[in-house]
């Protein structure tokens, strides 16, 4: 048993050490925003924010992430009430599979609170790591740059706080 | 429910003809309906019971059904657009669910570009005609003439505004009726939700971490299954130590049956690495004999092939002098979803559900149901999206697989996941295809002869027998692959668009149909249409030059057909194309045009490219794309896929080729099949919509493909003075070129 | 000494030499008459063909380039503990690059660091090692870089401080350790390891990472390929002082810089995996000889390295799991799905005992890769390693590093491991802070 901060609440987490933090996102936490895609850190599906850092979470063991606040996607938003970043892809209908965009909100996420004004090749350069194979791409760099035009707003003003 | 249907609608049906009243059993499936009239619009024909497409509920509850699978093209939105103006239906009164073989039509394969032409259109139909039943109905009630009613908001009104609810309207089986031929479709010019940019009804799941895969599925004492793939094509299982994997944690069973190996754990990881200590002990007997990956060209059109001349035009009084010949290729080429395939399976009482994103729930059914030698009707698919695929990717395996250890496990749902290496290593790669292309010009610059030959496989090696799924084929009771057969025309597989658009008076297209397959194959985007009209719109370019004409100019000299003018036209002025235009150091423009199968959507895309001449790297700068799929529902949709069809296309263009060894698979993760990334995006793409209001749909799907391959590489021409003719156009081949 | 006392020190030393040089009259060097750029179809394709191939052996596009800016046409920030020096334009654009450029004014620039204009030229452009290309390699590098597409770009100005900003002073670094430009050569050994001796002394300028450089910045000929300093990672010992745990042969450095790994050593990353990217399109020969002889440099050999790969990649400290349980843990964890993979290199992780990054008595490179990863390069087959640092934090990463010191190093800890790995982690943070900034400041090869 560990104790897994996630989404501002803490878990208890029965689980071995070495088990990738997405497995138990998606399975014992029944987050399904995380995505598998490669388990080898070569395509960002599973990206989320690790102390305010984009990290991949099908690489990264729980033993390191025990004690730091994890954040998913939904952490930041709902349909409802959405975050910034997903009000900005609902937006620009930034999607056709999707199964890439959750990694690749949470990897805009991170560079946003880092660099609230990126430049589109900055944005380009922080999603690197990150595949989409449908082609999205340019919906993506949209809808980032509106994210930070809606993060700009006073009301906004908290989701920065995500951590 | 089953109740003979009383009402007598022959007077209101627009288009007349006789009204044909089923008394199918609705709960006996909708797919066992035989086709009445051939003349039934869209999957109409195969499915024309009008309830197999819309059903009422008497709370009033509308819902469409379609037997297509989502994909991630949005046709979901699509149809839900489609239904709620046929049927003045707020958007989002209105619910549509896809394919599942208890509940939908058999529309075969969601595949094609075909969504749109047959589901959409039964669904256009079936809705106006279900209108046209409602009004009719409370005309009955209002005692008025039907002609004088009106529909709004799920209601029928009356001038005095009496008003009747569709729910109170519905009879039991007021739906369960044969379709007409032709009905009364409401005038474009008053469409409110078709035609309009709707947001796609999806998407805010997608991104805020609802569930919407099926990879998302979390049933109720769920357990986690990791097959265990042979090491390369026909290896034969020898031996397997399994003693100390089945005393790992938490794993529950290991499954073998002939060369077929899976473990089952309570938890995912616990399968995972239950899965590797398996593939470390287990021990094969590898035969495969691959080709050499860097001589396709020769390998390809060495094979015994079936020949056909599926194009011989003649007119004996035009020759030509000037003449050209080339060769293009194209490598095996990987589909690429991002998410490994996936299902979930549970076996209960004899009968098998599977949850699956297959694209083709009852051809795939037929097949899991052969392999486990259960009756059809004992065996349900549904499906739930998955990962985008583009084609024929793992998903019958998965679901395949999943079916095969569920029945292992009684009464659990097993969930599988196939890694990222098995992906790679197993799909069904788009298959390896080579062009022979040869063309003289006459005096005032026309093409009077061209000649085309085509060497491919099949582009189809989807399931329908369990021989085509590899769990069958590994199974101890082992189902042989099915015989290759080429797709028909006008459609056609590896001569997929061979036959010009153009009008050359003189025009020979052979299909070299190869039936062995060194590598596993079957349908990927756009079939032989991606090779093929790369070829041609590459060798368009090459004879525009040898007749010393502008590209765009030189396409329309040969083109009559007034819609795929249209598009040419639209594209180049969208892009700004002037003939000779010189464009800033070390790029190009490049165009190309298609009409996918001749006879579906039509495309236009110019392109301009930048070429780094010392690394030889290519970057697409921007396209401009025009682009007619008829009648227009979403145009945000049509532009998403026209956009990441030119993203996609590009990735696969400059970068994609499957590798292997003489035995293996090497391309088997994203370090060794490298896709196009961020920073390969191009600054801009552009889509012009041609709207063809009242006219079928064409779907756009695919048709971005083959344009998109050959705009790119005429452009890399046009900024290097050098013409490639293999894919890919990667920066190795573009740097020699250069340094040549 | 410091690194500042050891900067005064050198700016002194400087001072004073320059000043006996200047005395001495040695600095002046004329201007050479600027031409017209010749066009590119005076040049024979044959000299410009073997000009790329030289080019490319000389690295040349690594500092004269960029990132994603136009190749060679310079503007790259090379740091040096004196300031930072912009490379310079070399592509025959007539006002910003050498397009102005007579050969002979080429040659001068290669054999004694001097400019057309007269004006001498930072060593940061290695001319102390192309003092020994030959006349004739000279010529087709002039026919290659004078065929290149002109771009007009002008670096910016160096950032030196006084009196470093001072060229003249560059006459008495000259003086003191620019050499001769005869080619080593030994007619005992075969035309194989001459061959490699010329491009490994010469254009290759393998030294100037590889050779550690004194206080002022010329590499320490009594050290040479010791190991050296570049762009923060540790260019490695390449002499008989190598750490790496298995002996380098001819053949096994043949096929790593032909193909940028080789199974008992691993992978080349960092700078050097540019140094292979471009190995990559040269003959087949070159590649050979100075393989040949740099395996002839590496000279003799302490015992415990002659061990073949499957006996060192089998060997391991049993100890290190007890006394480095959380680093342990990590590697079991983040580390071992891959560098115990069943996967082969390139594309699987190298047995961490055949890492010489482990072995080697600096961290950094070891810290680096795992802060950094590898990349991905675009649309190329490309091995890839997920970066650790958003993931692992600074105990983390020193309580694994110090486990795979003792587990498959077998050495003595690192002192200073915390230090090290503080800096390596501030490195990469400027790294990434650099890619928030415009393209054109951006630094290379940066972990």
């Amino acid at each position: 048993m560990m104790t897994l901060k996630v989404n501002g609440r803490d878990h208890q987490v029965d689980a071995e050490a070495d088990t990738p933090l997405l497995y138990v996102l998606r399975n014992d936490l029944a987050l399904n925003a995380a995505k598998f895609g490669c388990g080898l850190g070569q395509c960002g599906s599973c990206t989320v924010i690790v102390d305010g850092k984009a990290v991949l979470s099908c690489v990264t063991p729980l033993v390191l992430v025990e004690g730091k606040q994890v954040t998913t996607l939904e952490g930041l938003g709902t349909v409802a009430t959405p975050a910034p970043i997903q009000r900005a892809f609902m937006e620009e209908q930034a999607a056709q599979c999707g199964y890439c965009i959750a990694g690749m909100m949470m990897r805009a996420q991170a560079l946003l609170m880092r660099n609230p004004k990126p430049s589109d090749a900055q944005i380009r350069a922080e999603l690197e790591p990150n595949l989409c194979r449908c082609g999205t791409h340019m919906r993506i760099l949209r809808a980032v740059h509106r994210a930070a035009r809606l993060m700009d707003t006073a009301d906004a003003a908290s989701d920065r706080s995500i951590r | 429910m089953t109740a003979p249907v009383v009402l007598d609608r022959r007077s209101v049906l627009a288009g007349g003809g006789a009204l044909i009243v089923s008394f199918s059993l609705r709960g006996a499936i909708a797919q066992e309906q035989k086709p009445q009239s051939p003349a039934l619009p869209g999957s109409l024909a195969k499915s024309p019971n009008l309830d197999s497409w819309i059903r009422i509920d008497a709370n009033g509850q509308v819902t469409a059904f379609t037997g297509k699978a989502e994909l991630g093209q949005g046709f979901r939105t699509a149809f839900q657009q489609i239904a709620a103006e046929q049927l003045d239906i707020p958007f989002d009164a209105l619910k549509v669910i896809t394919a599942d073989t208890k509940l939908t039509a058999n529309e075969g394969y969601t595949s094609g570009s075909h969504s749109m032409q047959d589901s959409g259109t039964a669904i256009l139909h079936a809705a106006a005609q279900a209108r046209a039943l409602l009004v009719a109905e409370a005309a009955r009630r209002f005692d008025l003439p039907p002609d004088g009613l009106r529909t709004e908001n799920a209601a029928v009104i009356a001038p005095d505004g009496r008003r009747l609810g569709y729910g109170e309207l519905v009879a039991s089986d007021m739906l369960h009726v044969q379709a007409q031929p032709t009905s009364s479709l409401k005038d474009p010019a008053g469409f409110k939700v078709m035609g309009q940019p709707v947001p796609r009804v999806d998407i805010p799941a997608k991104v805020t971490g609802g569930a919407a895969y099926v990879q998302d599925m979390r049933l109720p004492g769920m357990v986690h299954a990791r097959v265990v793939r042979p090491p390369s094509y026909g290896a034969q299982f020898v031996e397997c130590d399994t003693a100390a994997i089945e005393k790992m944690p938490g794993v529950i069973q290991i499954v073998r049956d002939g060369n077929f190996l899976a473990v089952v754990a309570e938890k995912e990881f616990s399968a995972v690495k239950a899965m590797h200590a398996l593939a470390a002990a287990a021990k094969w007997r590898e035969s495969a004999k691959l080709p050499n990956q860097h001589d396709l060209a020769n390998v390809l059109t060495a094979l015994p092939s079936q020949d056909f001349a599926i194009l011989q035009r003649s007119d004996p009084t035009v020759s030509g002098a000037r003449s050209l010949e080339a060769t293009y290729t194209r490598p095996y080429q990987s589909h690429g979803s991002i998410g490994p395939s996936c299902a979930v399976a549970q076996f209960i009482d004899g009968a098998m559900t599977v949850w699956t994103h297959t694209q083709g729930v009852y051809p795939d059914r037929q097949a899991i149901a052969e392999m486990l030698g259960m009756a059809p009707a004992s065996v349900r698919l549904i499906h739930v999206e998955g990962s985008g695929c583009y084609g024929h990717n793992g998903a019958d395996d998965a679901a395949a697989d999943a079916a095969l250890i569920a029945r292992a496990l009684p009464g659990r749902p097993v969930r599988v996941q196939w890694m990222r290496e098995q992906e790679h290593g197993w799909e069904p790669y788009g298959p390896a295809m080579v062009t022979k292309l040869s063309a003289s010009l006459t005096a005032d610059g026309k093409i009077a002869d061209w000649n085309f030959a085509v060497w491919s496989n099949t582009h189809s090696m989807r399931p329908g027998g369990a021989g085509a799924l590899l769990a069958a084929q590994h199974m101890a009771r082992s189902f042989a692959v099915p015989a290759p057969k080429p797709l028909p025309l006008p459609e056609g597989g590896g001569d997929r668009n061979a036959i010009p658009i153009y009008n050359f008076p003189n025009a020979h297209v052979m299909h070299h149909f190869i039936p062995a397959m060194p590598l596993r194959i079957s349908a990927m985007r756009a079939l032989g249409a991606y090779h093929n009209v790369f070829s041609t719109e590459s060798f368009m370019d090459e004879l525009a030059a040898l007749a010393g004409a502008d590209p765009v100019e030189f396409r329309l000299r040969h083109l009559d057909d007034q819609r795929g003018r249209a598009v040419v036209v639209k594209a180049a002025e969208e892009f700004g194309w002037t003939r000779g235009q010189q464009p800033p150091r070390n790029r190009g423009y490049g165009f190309a045009f298609a009409r996918y199968k001749n006879l579906a959507a039509y495309c236009a895309i110019a392109s301009e490219v930048e070429v780094d001449r010392e690394t030889g790297r290519a970057r697409l700068v921007r396209a401009v794309a025009a682009v007619d799929a008829g009648q227009v529902v979403n145009p945000d949709g049509i532009t998403n896929q026209i956009e990441g069809a030119i993203v996609q296309s590009t990735s696969w263009t400059l970068y994609e080729s499957v590798t292997f060894d003489e035995t293996r698979i090497t391309s088997i993760d994203w370090q060794t099949y490298p896709i196009l990334r961020f920073n390969a995006v191009p600054d801009s793409i552009a889509v012009h919509i041609i709207n063809r209001p009242g006219q079928p749909f064409l779907g756009s799907g695919e048709t971005g493909q083959g344009p998109a391959a050959a705009s790119l590489a005429n452009a890399i021409a046009h900024a290097t003075g050098k013409r490639l003719r293999d894919l890919p156009l990667s920066r190795k081949r573009i740097k020699d070129a250069i340094d040549a | 000494m410091t690194g500042q006392l050891r900067i005064i020190t050198g700016i002194a030393a400087i001072v004073l030499v320059a000043g006996a040089a200047a005395a001495l009259a040695v600095a002046w060097r004329p201007q050479i008459a600027a031409i017209a750029p010749p066009r590119a179809d005076t040049f024979d394709p044959d000299l410009v063909k073997r000009g790329r191939e030289l080019a490319a052996i000389g690295n040349c596009n690594t500092c004269h380039t960029v990132q994603a800016g136009a190749t060679y046409a310079g503007g790259l920030p090379v740091p040096t503990p004196f300031g930072i020096v912009f490379s310079s334009n070399i592509t025959p654009d007539a006002d910003t690059g050498i397009g102005g450029w007579p050969e002979e004014a080429f040659v001068r620039a290669m054999r004694s660091g001097v400019a057309r204009d007269g004006q001498h030229l930072y060593p940061t452009f290695p001319y102390d090692h192309f003092t020994n290309v030959s006349d004739a390699d000279d010529r087709a590098l002039y026919a290659f870089l004078m065929t290149r597409q002109p771009v007009h770009a002008s670096p910016p100005a160096n950032q030196l401080s006084f009196p470093l900003n001072y060229r003249l002073l560059i006459a008495g670094w000259k003086l003191l350790y620019l050499r001769s430009g005869d080619a080593l050569q030994d007619s005992a050994k075969g035309a194989e390891w001459n061959r490699g001796a010329y491009l490994v002394e010469g254009l290759a300028h393998c030294g100037a990472c590889h050779t550690p450089r004194n206080a002022l910045g010329a590499e320490r000929v009594n050290a040479q390929f010791s190991g050296g300093e570049v762009d923060n990672w540790h260019a490695y010992a390449l002499n008989d002082t190598s750490h790496a745990p298995v002996r380098w042969t001819a053949d096994a450095l043949y096929a790593y810089l032909r193909h940028g790994w080789q199974a008992d050593h691993g992978t080349a990353r960092g700078p050097m995996a540019e140094v292979v990217g471009n190995l990559a399109t040269v003959p087949d020969g070159d590649v050979r000889a100075i393989a040949v002889y740099m395996a002839d440099i590496s000279g003799a050999l302490a015992p415990d390295r002659k061990r073949p790969a499957d006996v060192v990649a089998q060997s391991s400290s049993d100890d290190a799991a007890q006394t480095h349980a959380a680093g342990a843990a990590i590697y079991a964890a983040a580390c071992a799905s891959c560098h115990e993979g069943r996967r082969a290199l390139p594309y699987g992780g190298v047995n961490l005992a055949l890492s010489t990054a482990i072995a080697s008595p600096d961290p950094r490179n070891l810290l680096n890769i795992v802060l950094s990863g590898v990349g991905a390069i675009e649309g190329e087959r490309s091995p890839i390693m997920p970066g650790f640092a958003a993931s692992i934090d600074d105990t983390q990463m020193v309580a694994l590093t110090a486990y795979l010191r003792e587990r498959f190093g077998k050495r003595p800890a690192w002192a200073n491991l915390d230090k090290a790995e503080r800096d390596a982690r501030a490195v990469q943070a400027t790294s990434l802070a650099a890619r928030d900034t415009p393209a054109e400041s951006r630094q290379r090869g940066k972990p």
